[in-house]
């Protein structure tokens, strides 16, 4: 009898090592899924999303089977201080980082989404760039009324600041031009 | 020892701050306590001006701010002559450069350090955390502020009310300001809209500084209901909501974060993101620089949504959030749906949300789902 107990004793402490070494083995694999170096970041500003450059990131995403780490930029305005809480800015950004989250989860992609705050939009670039690491970033250049775009200026310097590779859509020209 | 801070708040300029302050140093004075007035600024308010008599008023100083002389109160003044009670108005003051201090209320600091205790003023559009929700309010941009935690310390806070259409009757009547400023007051500031806003504000803001104090002593009231007491069982009820949302570092707790916020902001309450870590858990090597990479990018999410990030250290999950829900007031907490369970578990120990909701009776529980599971939704791939 002592040595089934026994021999129960050391299986359940044997079981229990073994379930915790697969949690930890799990919950590294968990974070090695959205390894920061196969990221592709996706900043966009403004209420609407540009449809084309959300679509690129995504097959791009896919293909290489990368996290998707779509950045809502949130512009501070001079008035207020830099850290103050942005509740209109939350406001518009939580449901477009839901809408992509669904959309991603829907193409099989992993999403982190973040929100970046700045006095502009260069400047919420930045702060983004210093915050966190991507393999490559995906804009939409948001010339003739794109919303959600970055501006040419805000392209030409993320060519020469990006980390890695930048990838700008041009907007669709409309139509009858 | 320290000492005793008393904060009378209102919703605006006239409502009767410096009037109650001095009417409570007489009151005080006349029952043989040595008070003293560090500052007042009556703004030309005979009456305020009529209930400081008798009061010992310590000299204020001279000091010159390019080139133009302003009166400031004496700090070194006050803690040389050493009253028992010191009256100083306006906490949110900007002391002129050059002194001691850069605002009053770290003067204030400094006496009652000195064992001084300190009655002050203050309006509520001076709060820094309300001072954006103010201006979104009013349209008007206070620029002296004082940290929150100035106001939390208070041993007392009191509310100095008054209805917007007496407080304008008192403005019209030139109690507030010299008749050549009320126009302008009425037509900007003044107005019946802000002023309610403002006083619900104060309101909230009181009745929150109140609950939080009310429920320090949960844990207590919670053992003596356990203990069988009837009579104790008046466990403190939270006065307005407080949220308290479970999150991990996983991308996927965002989803949480975000219904999280909504809720908060639909039931106008204060919501907490709490995060247990297991001890030792981000110190090293690659998984550690990864969590310790999406703590900060919470901890900026928390900033830009006014939350509260909580970051414990524990084994179980469900006992750290059972300790912070009480000592936060929590009356709904959120989480994401639990991670499925081997058997062995599942005879162990229940599933977090019963332990939960057993741990915190009277607290509501939301579960929150993963929309994009929904059997109804379209499923389709990008090409």
């Amino acid at each position: 009898l002592i040595a089934a107990l026994l021999a129960l004793l050391v299986g359940l402490v044997l079981g229990g090592g073994t379930m915790l070494a697969l949690e930890r083995r799990n919950r590294a694999r968990a974070l090695s899924r959205s390894s920061a170096a196969n990221r592709i970041a996706f900043p966009f500003t403004g209420e609407d999303l540009s449809e084309p450059a959300l679509a690129a990131a995504l097959r791009i995403a896919h293909a290489e089977g990368a996290t998707l780490m779509p950045v809502y930029l949130a512009l501070v305005p001079m008035r207020l201080s830099a850290e103050v809480p942005l509740p209109a800015e939350a406001a518009v950004a939580l449901p477009l980082l839901e809408a992509i989250e669904q959309r991603a989860t829907r193409a099989h992609v992993p999403v982190d989404s973040r929100i970046e705050r700045g006095r502009t939009v260069r400047h919420a670039l930045r702060e983004l760039m210093r915050h966190e690491r991507f393999q490559r970033m995906v804009v939409a250049a948001g010339t003739n009324g794109v919303s959600g775009g970055v501006s040419p200026e805000d392209v030409a310097w993320l060519v020469e600041h990006a980390p890695g590779e930048l990838i700008a859509l041009r907007p669709a020209q409309p139509r009858g031009l | 020892m320290p000492g005793h801070l008393k904060v009378f708040i209102g919703m605006a300029a006239g409502v009767g701050k410096t009037y109650r302050m001095l009417q409570e140093g007489q009151a005080e004075a006349e029952a043989g306590r040595d008070v003293a007035i560090g500052y007042l600024e009556p703004h030309g308010r005979i009456e305020t001006e009529s209930l400081a008599a008798g009061l010992e008023v310590i000299p204020r100083r001279r000091v010159f701010y390019r080139d133009t002389p302003l009166q400031e109160m004496s700090l070194p003044a006050i803690l040389a002559r050493e009253p028992e009670l010191c009256l100083i108005d306006e906490l949110a003051h900007t002391n002129a450069p050059g002194l001691e201090h850069e605002k009053r209320y770290e003067d204030v600091q400094d006496v009652l350090e000195a064992g001084i205790d300190v009655y002050s003023t203050v309006n509520v559009q001076h709060l820094e955390s309300l001072n954006d929700q103010v201006t979104q309010l009013t349209g008007t941009r206070v620029r002296e502020t004082i940290p929150d935690a100035v106001l939390s310390a208070a041993d007392e806070v009191v509310l100095v009310d008054l209805t917007p259409e007496a407080l304008i009757t008192r403005l019209r009547a030139g109690k507030i300001y010299p008749a050549e400023r009320v126009p302008a007051a009425l037509s900007n500031f003044f107005k019946i809209e802000n002023l309610s806003a403002l006083r619900e504000t104060a309101l909230r803001q009181v009745a929150e500084g109140v609950g939080v104090k009310r429920l320090a002593p949960a844990p207590t009231a919670l053992r003596e209901r356990r203990e069988g007491g009837l009579a104790k069982a008046a466990a403190p009820q939270a006065i307005s909501e407080r949220l308290l949302a479970l999150v991990t570092l996983s991308p996927r707790a965002q989803r949480v974060v975000r219904r999280a916020w909504r809720s908060a902001q639909r039931l106008g309450a204060e919501l907490d993101l709490l995060v247990v870590r297991r001890p030792g858990a981000g110190e090293g090597g690659q998984a550690g620089l990864q969590e310790r990479e999406a703590l900060e990018a919470l901890r900026r999410l928390a900033s830009i949504l006014g939350a509260h990030l909580l970051v414990e250290e524990g084994d179980d999950v469900a006992d750290v959030a059972i300790r912070v829900a009480r000592e936060r007031g929590t009356t709904y907490v959120l989480m994401g749906a639990p991670k499925p369970r081997n058997a062995w578990r599942r005879l162990m120990q229940p599933a977090l949300p019963f332990r939960l909701l057993r741990g915190l009776p009277g607290v509501d529980l939301r579960i929150v789902a993963d929309r994009t599971l929904r059997a109804e939704a379209p499923v389709e791939e990008e090409r």
